[in-house]
């Protein structure tokens, strides 16, 4: 369990993490190392450089826009968790944060690694492609934006430049009114979740539901964002919900492996999408009573 | 091989070492700190937990090189201090008398996982005692008496007289 021997560098401006990233092929971002430090110690990772990127103040921002909250690549999961910013304007990302890890790796891991990292059952993954978050890297000195939504091809695989460096994530603000929900079955609590799903109904007075975002994660190869447009004008009752649901999950390939078979996380991420979706519906439900 | 020098229970200490050495074997071998357990050794147990500025971490889960110049408590500083100095904490003192340990291999990630908690909530419900031990994996006792021992802790902190502020993160 020791890792294989690399070298370490430390830099502080992003200019200089792309600059020495460009200069090793084998080169690798750590940021919180919650999941690339076992990957060392297990030697599935050899880099023959990290580039600890803890030190580029600006990638810790958290700045809020008319629009948008930006979320810089080194905010800590704990920080986001705490944030009043992500409670009030992305309440589904504050929903998720609760179930990644546990408190002592939510302290160390960051936003942006864990999109970078891609893992299929990675919780903030899956909220940033049901939202369609940008994702911002720094390549050759500019700007590269990604759409979440397409972002994640494959296991740990993203269609991420390998010279850039992701620098932020940015969630358009939710409505007022809006509803969200968050489900996800794991073997133990914290462990690599099994099946997730999570959704977010947008609301506007006077012309009711006006999007609803719904993913999963967790069952196939990256998380994926099921399309149930179907359902804006519906008045969004179980059997609706429900039929949306199974028609797109129709389309979803699952996986299978040690855990759980293929048929197994479509069966229970097809109720965890349902559930999700009735959640959020519920919320906004309680908002409008509450107005 | 790089130059690390941290502060470890409020003391300096500096190594010379490798960048893939984890803060971990750090701890164990550099500053010769045993209390810090080596279990899974890839972030799944919980057995090497230690505190970064009062919160905990996995120590098997950072480089030694990443925690320049940080301030980091582990079991060996979490004892009685000044008078009581070679003593048991309170929390401690709580494991031991409900039984929080058997073998006593997870207890320090324990304890110190439970002193990040009553660091900051000073009257946790059980449901909040779980969550703040959910990385911590025990073998033994099956993690009822260890919840005793937490609830007794806080309890015990709430009652006592004499919390200075300083004494408040009991290092």
């Amino acid at each position: 369990m020791k890792p294989v021997r690399f070298d370490y560098k430390r830099p502080t401006t992003i200019e200089e993490a792309c600059g020495l990233l460009a200069s090793d092929d084998n080169a690798r971002i750590l940021a919180g190392g919650q999941s690339l430090i076992p990957m060392l110690s297990m030697r599935l990772s050899r880099p023959s450089l990290l580039i600890d990127i803890a030190h580029i103040p600006e990638l810790t921002a958290f700045v809020e826009t008319e629009t948008h909250i930006e979320i810089g690549t080194m905010v800590r999961q704990a920080v986001a968790q705490k944030s009043k910013l992500v409670k009030t304007h992305i309440p589904l990302l504050a929903k998720a944060l609760g179930h990644v890890g546990h408190p002592p790796t939510r302290a160390r891991g960051t936003v942006g690694g864990s999109v970078a990292h891609a893992d299929p059952s990675a919780e903030i993954a899956l909220v940033a492609a049901t939202l369609g978050a940008e994702i911002t890297y720094r390549v050759d000195g500019a700007d590269e934006i990604f759409d979440a939504s397409n972002f994640f091809i494959g296991p740990m695989l993203t269609i991420a430049p390998p010279t850039g460096c992701l620098t932020q994530l940015s969630f358009a603000k939710a409505p007022a009114v809006c509803g969200t929900g968050f489900h996800e079955v794991a073997p133990r609590k914290s462990d690599y979740a099994l099946a997730s799903a999570a959704a977010q109904i947008n609301f506007a007075a006077g012309s009711g539901v006006t999007s609803i975002h719904l993913g999963i994660g967790s069952v196939g190869d990256f998380p994926e964002r099921l399309d149930v447009d179907q359902l804006c004008g519906t008045p969004l009752d179980d059997a609706a919900i429900a039929d949306a649901v199974h028609a797109a999950m129709q389309m979803v390939e699952t996986v299978e492996d040690l855990h759980a078979t293929a048929a197994y996380r479509k069966r229970v991420a097809t109720e965890l999408a349902i559930r999700a979706l009735r959640d959020a519906r519920d919320e906004i439900s309680k908002d409008l009573i509450n107005e | 091989m790089n130059d690390v020098t941290l502060t470890v229970n409020g003391k300096p200490v500096s190594g010379v070492t490798e960048p893939r050495v984890t803060l971990l074997d750090f701890l164990r071998d550099v500053a010769g700190l045993k209390g810090t357990h080596a279990g899974c050794e890839h972030g799944v147990c919980g057995a090497c937990t230690v505190l970064i500025d009062g919160t905990a971490v996995r120590s098997c889960l950072m480089l030694a090189v990443q925690a320049e110049g940080e301030d980091i408590i582990t079991i060996e500083g979490i004892g009685g201090s000044g008078a009581r100095a070679g003593e048991l904490g309170i929390i401690q003192d709580a494991f031991c008398e409900t039984h929080g340990l058997q073998c006593g291999y997870c207890t320090p990630g324990m304890i110190l996982a439970a002193e990040a908690l009553l660091s900051v909530n000073t009257d946790p419900t059980e449901h909040e005692v779980r969550e703040a031990i959910s990385g911590n994996i025990c073998r033994c006792t099956g993690y009822v008496q260890i919840v005793d021992a937490i609830l007794l802790a806080a309890k015990r902190l709430g009652q006592r007289n004499d919390a200075a502020p300083s004494d408040a993160n009991l290092v």
